[in-house]
């Protein structure tokens, strides 16, 4: 908490309504957590031909211990057998910690610090994703089946925030491009627009009308095809922590982080350019292409300088970087636009 | 009326509450030290400390403006003794926080500073806030009183002006949720609003008003 308000204690300090709804599943999931908690601890025990009767002493740790499990599964999911990749192989890591604590995610609360415990009891599976528009068929697709569509990779990216910071983050995920070959968009499909979820009762941010709900964002063809654009499901190893954008969140490196859309449930292709959520919020703050610009600057926050997040308190600013340092890989998508009229 | 039959704390009560408002308005200093030592002070540091400080420099600020209409509304004067020490204690934080943007956020890159402050109103606007606040500190001893005497009063209406430039640089700070400047600038209003009513409704205005310069 940064600063305390009357208007803070409403969203963070009443125990939000989904945990309240939500609560019986909870305990649930804890008490199942002990159930198999016990019963590996026990199939142990036979194995070792260990004599059945046990002190209460051992009961009690056993529970515990079963209930630690449950929780941590509950929120850590570790992913195995992606590849890793030469992205970034140079950058030193953001902590995890600053990662998952730093957040911009208003369907949990403006404050950064809010996604973390708000979206706590956030259930992103089971999931599936509809993909609609100017394709050959509309249909759907479960978040298990997109992790079949390629092999995983790790991707370590820098990301630059509007507001003036950074970090880099190791991603895990696949290219866009994959999910866009298997959805077979048609001649007509220019643009890319991703949706995200809408539930009041899982999104408790989206009770204030701040944004235009749900949050929209959108990519021109060939910036989705492009090899940097991934779909992430996970960083640092594991499944995305919720306040990250669980299950599945767009990742587009060389642009500003609001246009990464988060726990998406909707991918239309279009004809014309979409008007994303930002656009409509503040058109002359955000515009569609967002591309990192050091030379094009934002109302309110610098934009040729920006702060590395856990770089300690002396360590200033950093010069921001032309497409966030991605120039080689996305310059020639530009060539010809107008970067200050288009930004 | 409502004054003459109201307690009036002693020199001594008045000395302890200020002693406890001193060490009150210490506290967000002494939390934000007590974050540090703990390393938690957020993944950004820098941001938390500034908007901390800047935060408390505005709420002292409209402590210092609530003072008047209070005796306005309940006739009592005696809390005026504080006037003084919360509006330096406004410009303290105000200080913190100007050294830190000037500091840790842009490490006295007075190139980097200069561009910041023409380009983004928000910055220009705070900047503006604390060159004013500037000849109000600097004022604050009984000697500038007793020298500037009438015109100590007009400089000091300065504040008001202040409060204002205060609050939009706070506006202009978020992006969307405008809750937490909004109701500042609600609490902004009510202040002035009283001030303003008692102003022209002379009938309700309490008798015995103290001079508030020269008293303390």
């Amino acid at each position: 908490m940064i600063i305390q308000t009357k208007s803070d204690i409403l969203p963070s300090e009443i125990t939000p309504k989904t945990v309240f709804d939500n609560r019986r599943e909870f305990l649930q999931k804890a008490g199942f957590g002990i159930l198999a908690g016990s019963t590996a601890l026990l199939s142990n025990q036979l194995a070792a031909a260990v004599a059945s009767t046990k002190s209460l002493d051992n009961e009690s740790k056993l529970i515990a211990s079963g209930q630690s499990n449950a929780l941590k599964f509950a929120s850590r999911q570790k992913i195995t057998g992606y590849a890793k990749t030469p992205y970034g192989a140079d950058e030193k890591l953001t902590a995890y910690d600053d990662i998952t604590t730093y957040n911009n995610y208003y369907e949990f609360g403006t404050d950064k610090s809010e996604p973390a415990i708000n979206s706590k009891l956030f259930k992103p599976h089971p999931w599936t994703v509809s993909i609609e528009g100017e394709v050959k068929k509309a249909k759907t697709i479960s978040i298990e089946d997109i992790y079949k569509l390629a092999p995983l990779e790790e991707r370590i990216y820098r990301m630059r925030c509007v507001e003036g910071w950074s970090m880099v983050i190791p991603w895990i995920g696949l290219p866009l491009a994959k999910l866009i070959k298997w959805a077979e968009p048609n001649a007509n499909a220019k643009y890319i627009e991703f949706v995200t979820l809408a539930d009041k009762q899982q999104m408790p941010g989206q009770n204030l009308q701040l944004l235009d709900w749900p949050y929209t964002e959108g990519l021109r063809m060939d910036e989705a095809m492009n090899p940097l654009t991934i779909m992430a499901v996970g960083l640092y190893g594991e499944q995305l922590p919720n306040q990250n954008g669980a299950p599945m969140r767009l990742v587009v490196p060389w642009k500003y982080g609001f246009k990464g859309a988060k726990a998406i449930v909707k991918i239309r292709f279009v004809e014309k350019m979409p008007i994303t959520a930002w656009m409509k919020a503040g058109p002359s703050e955000y515009g569609f292409y967002a591309n990192v610009n050091p030379q094009v600057e934002h109302p309110r926050w610098t934009q040729s300088s920006e702060k590395r997040i856990g770089a300690g308190l002396f360590a200033g600013r950093i010069k921001t970087q032309m497409f966030n340092g991605y120039t080689e890989q996305v310059g020639q998508m530009y060539a010809g636009l107008d970067l200050r009229k288009n930004f | 009326m409502l004054a003459s039959n109201r307690h009036v704390p002693t020199k001594k009560q008045i000395n302890w509450v200020k002693a406890f408002v001193f060490m009150l308005c210490l506290v967000p200093l002494m939390r934000l030290f007590w974050l540090g030592f703990q390393d938690n002070l957020s993944a950004n540091p820098i941001e938390l400390i500034e908007r901390s400080t800047g935060f408390w420099a505005l709420f002292i600020l409209l402590a210092t403006l609530s003072l008047t209409p209070i005796r306005l509304v309940t006739g009592r004067a005696w809390q005026l003794q504080l006037r003084r020490m919360l509006g330096l204690f406004m410009f303290f934080y105000a200080c913190i926080h100007l050294v830190i943007y000037v500091w840790l956020d842009f490490s006295f890159d007075w190139n980097a500073i200069c561009k910041d402050i023409v380009k983004h109103p928000r910055i220009l606007v705070g900047f503006a806030a604390f060159i004013l606040a500037l000849p109000l500190a600097l004022t604050s001893t009984n000697s500038m009183m007793r020298r500037l005497r009438e015109r100590w009063r007009q400089l000091h209406q300065l504040v008001y002006l202040l409060a204002v430039l205060a609050i939009v640089h706070f506006w202009w700070l978020v992006k969307k949720d405008i809750r937490e400047p909004l109701f500042y600038a609600l609490v902004l209003c009510v202040l002035l609003g009283l001030r303003i009513h008692y102003h022209f409704s002379k009938t309700t205005k309490p008798t015995g008003k103290p001079n508030g310069i020269s008293k303390f």
